[in-house]
């Protein structure tokens, strides 16, 4: 099977190129393990991978112009030569490997942690299963970054826009019954930025290999927000 | 070029459960810790873990923590640390509700409680009925504690270096250890932290062999570092394989599948595990169970076009349980053996997962070398805590929920004890030039240019060797074998070069000093296991089919200078109860 990658090193290359490989392909091979059998080849080759069963959230790559886990995506359904690059809109570190630390600063910024004020009590916080239901389709995000570097809003405004990575894990937080800081959370939301700049353009829920929906959190703070303010 | 250098208080290598668990301690209690990662925190391998933690919180059924450490202890096969056990399934309780107060989204039971599943191992009343201790996250429990761990190292502000890789401790000629050589792989620039205290958190070692439940990352690393710092590895030749990886590919299905009513089958439906375990069946301990499975394969009554494996039949739990209890299997299993486990059963067999062996600490971290007559003597400046540590809580074989315990609980405990440590060492204690440049040289080697052998090439060749030579039956020809084949890559990696030598993630150097990694962690395990003349846990010989309390009740204790071997006691006093006296073990 023939694959395009991008490469590029900064050491020696003034350009980024797209090289031609011819990977054999084995029964069940995931992207994944054809880019690691493309290292074989070529030791020089550079891209981030580690679990291999799409949990950790390391090897998120555009493939065929789609955002996607390398160890999930078995080359079987890629079309034919694959093209394959580093996560769009991202500055490139080298070959596969880009820059995220824009994408993390907004994780950081929605303050994603469990914030509960009462006194703690001996034993568990009690949750009620119904409660607890409402984590769910949130807080199984691995932080790969399919969604937020193919969101449009956070290519051009990747410092102002928390994005839908970071905005699901806002709402993570407002939906679990016991976090008690819902004001300062919206709070910190307003402005014509931070949460606005969503179009819902819906390109996250496209490329979130975890079949997470980033708009509908986003679209549940809008209304949590309106419901607040009157 | 002068080499960059950043002080703390703490030198944490390790962003899993047990790195982040001994941070956040640090964080809260406001001094200076640095967090070495060689990967993005929330992609350590803890993530993984699905099944989930036990503690006896009694949510379901009746049960106390001196129930749930008669089944560790049982379950080590009697070679565990009574005081450590004691300790941890004492320290389980409030370290699985500090764990929920810090925000993990655990399962919950009809009363807001915490949900608990049932897991192999575990009894009630030293023994008696089917306990669930297991807290569950659904089957994401790993995921959901890591990354809770690390929203609350933000909160605490500590101080991460994501991407950067660990390579060497420092020590000064009194055995001190003064802090560790990194190397930040986005620019290919070392750097040089020194520490007041060091902790090794860096996880096992599952890449030593072909087929593994574990991460490409997981190479041992922290324990390679401490063998070469003169610190010995203790019961290296305890490998847990799983019995449930897909199989062909290595990936894990939890024993959670079978703590919810899965079983396996083998090609003539025969639910076989009825044979091996009459009473706990299924969830057996995991050593029994892959036994089992490796012998129905053996003697032929594998499934599949080459009968090289066994079913696990899920479907007749019902489309609702499978969809809101193991959502994660699902997924994996259409992905990776293209079945949907509520239609189909889940071919699978043994796959290398876990680490019983590894540093050997103290109950509180503390990095201790054993000597023969049970005394033990502290490394100064260094800890370890989690799978890359031996306190010794598993033994001769882990239950399924205790490793993520043992990291969480020990985590936390050396986070406390650096803590009580730091009050009494105020300042840095002086860094020679000669140990610089000796943790230099470890990096300058992949330097020398030239032709030679290939990372990848020996890694494979390596892996190969460990799965052939010190997987789950073990005789002493095939690992006498093993170990003059493990001595000849150690020699051929001499002869091994990097053809790439630019600076920037430089993923084949990393990988080169891996490799480096997993020989001496491959040496550790193959010299213990050869020596062990009995069968215990995890370490199955067909030439010693046995338990042999008399003889080897005792741990190994492994030092890289001259290969040599030592032993210790195993410690069978509790620290408030009776010793569980060593008894035959039948599930
Ligand atoms: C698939 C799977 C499922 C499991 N399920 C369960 C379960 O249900 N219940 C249970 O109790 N246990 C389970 N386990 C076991 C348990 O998850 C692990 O033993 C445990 O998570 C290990 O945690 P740790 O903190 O020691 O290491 P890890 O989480 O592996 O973290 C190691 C850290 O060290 C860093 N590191 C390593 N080397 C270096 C270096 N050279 N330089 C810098 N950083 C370095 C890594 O980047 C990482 O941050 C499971 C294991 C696997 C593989
Ligand atoms: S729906 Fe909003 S967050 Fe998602 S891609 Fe579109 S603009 Fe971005
Ligand atoms: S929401 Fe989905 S795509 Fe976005 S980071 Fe999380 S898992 Fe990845
Ligand atoms: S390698 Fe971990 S998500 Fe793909």
């Amino acid at each position: 099977m023939k694959f395009f990658v991008y490469r590029y090193n900064p050491d020696v290359d003034t350009a980024p190129h797209m090289q031609e490989y011819d990977v054999e392909v084995s029964r069940g091979m995931m992207l994944r393990d054809a880019l690691m059998e493309i290292k074989r080849q070529d030791e020089a080759f550079a891209f981030r991978h580690s679990c291999g069963e799409g949990v950790c959230g390391s090897d998120a790559v555009n493939a065929n112009g789609q955002n996607l886990l390398g160890c999930t995506t078995p080359v079987s359904e890629l079309k034919e030569p694959v093209h394959v690059r580093p996560l769009p809109g991202r500055p490139v570190i080298r070959d596969l490997v880009v820059d995220m630390s824009q994408f993390y600063q907004q994780y950081r910024a929605v303050k994603p942690y469990l914030i509960h004020k009462d006194p703690l009590p001996e034993q568990e916080i009690l949750q009620s299963p119904e409660d607890r239901d409402k984590l769910d389709g949130l807080y199984e995000c691995i932080m790969c970054g399919c969604c937020s570097t193919a969101c449009p809003s956070f290519w051009w405004n990747p410092d102002k826009f928390h994005g839908p990575q970071a905005l699901l894990q806002a709402w993570r937080f407002l939906a679990d019954s016991r976090d008690q800081a819902t004001d300062e959370r919206l709070d910190a939301l307003e402005g014509p930025y931070k949460l606005f700049r969503c179009h819902t353009i819906m390109n996250c829920v496209e490329s979130c290999p975890k079949s997470l929906n980033p708009t509908k959190a986003i679209g549940k703070i809008k209304e949590l927000m309106l419901k607040h303010s009157i | 070029m002068t080499l960059a250098r950043r002080r703390f208080d703490a030198l944490i290598i390790g962003a899993g459960g047990a790195g982040l668990n001994a941070a956040l301690q640090l964080a809260n209690a406001n001094l200076r810790v640095a967090v070495v990662s060689k990967v993005f925190p929330t992609r350590s391998h803890t993530v993984a873990a699905q099944g989930g933690v036990n503690a006896a919180l009694a949510n379901v059924f009746e049960d106390n923590w001196h129930w749930h450490m008669f089944d560790t202890v049982k379950g080590s096969d009697y070679l565990g640390d009574q005081d450590a056990i004691e300790f941890m399934c004492r320290e389980a309780i409030p370290t699985v509700y500090e764990l929920e107060h810090n925000g993990v989204p655990f399962s919950r039971l009809d009363n807001g409680k915490i949900y608990q599943r049932a897991f192999g191992g575990q009894s009630q009343n030293f023994g008696g009925a089917q306990a669930a201790r297991t807290c569950a996250a659904a089957d994401r429990t790993g995921h959901a504690i890591l990354h809770t761990l690390y929203q609350q190292n933000i909160r605490a502000r500590t101080h991460f270096f994501d991407e950067y890789f660990g390579i060497e401790l420092i020590r000064d000629e009194e055995g001190a250890i003064l802090g560790a050589l990194t190397l930040e792989i986005e620019t290919g620039e070392p750097l040089l932290i020194e520490a007041k205290t060091t902790l090794l958190a860096t996880g096992g070692g599952g890449q030593v062999f072909r087929t593994t439940s574990n991460a490409h990352i997981n190479t041992g690393d922290g324990m390679a570092m401490a063998l070469r710092a003169g610190v010995p590895l203790m019961d290296m030749e305890f490998f847990q394989f799983h019995p449930t990886g897909i199989a062909g590919r290595g990936m894990l299905i939890t024993e959670g599948v079978r703590g919810e009513g899965g079983y396996l089958i083998n090609k003539d439906g025969e639910r076989f595990m009825e044979r091996y375990a009459p009473n706990a069946k299924d969830l057996a301990s995991r050593d029994v169970v892959s036994r089992a499975i490796v012998t129905e394969v053996k003697e032929g009554r594998g499934c599949g076009p080459n009968a090289d494996h066994v079913l696990l039949k899920v479907d007749h739990l019902g489309e609702d349980i499978i969809a809101k209890r193991l959502p994660g299997i699902r997924e994996s299993s259409k992905i990776f053996a293209g079945v949907d486990p509520a239609v189909e059963p889940i071919p699978v067999f043994p796959t290398a997962h876990y680490m019983m062996g590894g540093i050997p600490t103290d109950r509180l971290g503390q990095v201790v070398i054993p000597a023969a007559d049970g005394s033990e003597q502290i490394v100064p400046g260094l800890y370890a805590a989690g799978e890359c540590a031996c306190v010794s809580v598993h033994g001769a074989n882990r239950l399924g929920g205790n490793s993520l315990l043992d990291i969480l609980v020990f985590g936390r405990a050396a986070g406390q004890q650096i803590i009580n440590n730091l009050k009494d060492s105020p300042e840095h204690r002086p860094m020679s030039e000669a140990a610089i440049d000796q943790a230099m040289a470890k990096l300058t080697r992949w330097e020398q240019p030239g032709e030679g052998i290939s990372v990848r090439e020996l890694r494979d060749e390596f892996r190969k060797v460990m799965e052939d030579h010190a997987g789950v039956f073990r005789t002493d020809e095939i690992m006498a074998e093993g170990v003059e084949k493990v001595k000849a890559l150690r020699e051929k990696l001499k002869d091994v070069r990097l053809g790439d030598q630019s600076k920037v993630f430089n993923t084949a150097r990393i990988e080169a000093l891996e490799l480096e990694n997993l020989i001496d962690i491959g040496m550790a395990i193959v010299l213990s296991a050869l020596e062990r003349k009995e069968s215990r846990g995890a370490h199955s010989r067909p030439d010693y089919t046995e338990r042999d309390d008399v003889n080897w009740l005792k741990h190994s204790v492994y030092f890289k200078e001259g290969d040599r071997l030592d032993y210790k006691p195993v410690q069978t006093k509790p620290l408030t109860v009776e010793t569980f006296p060593p008894k035959p073990r039948v599930y």
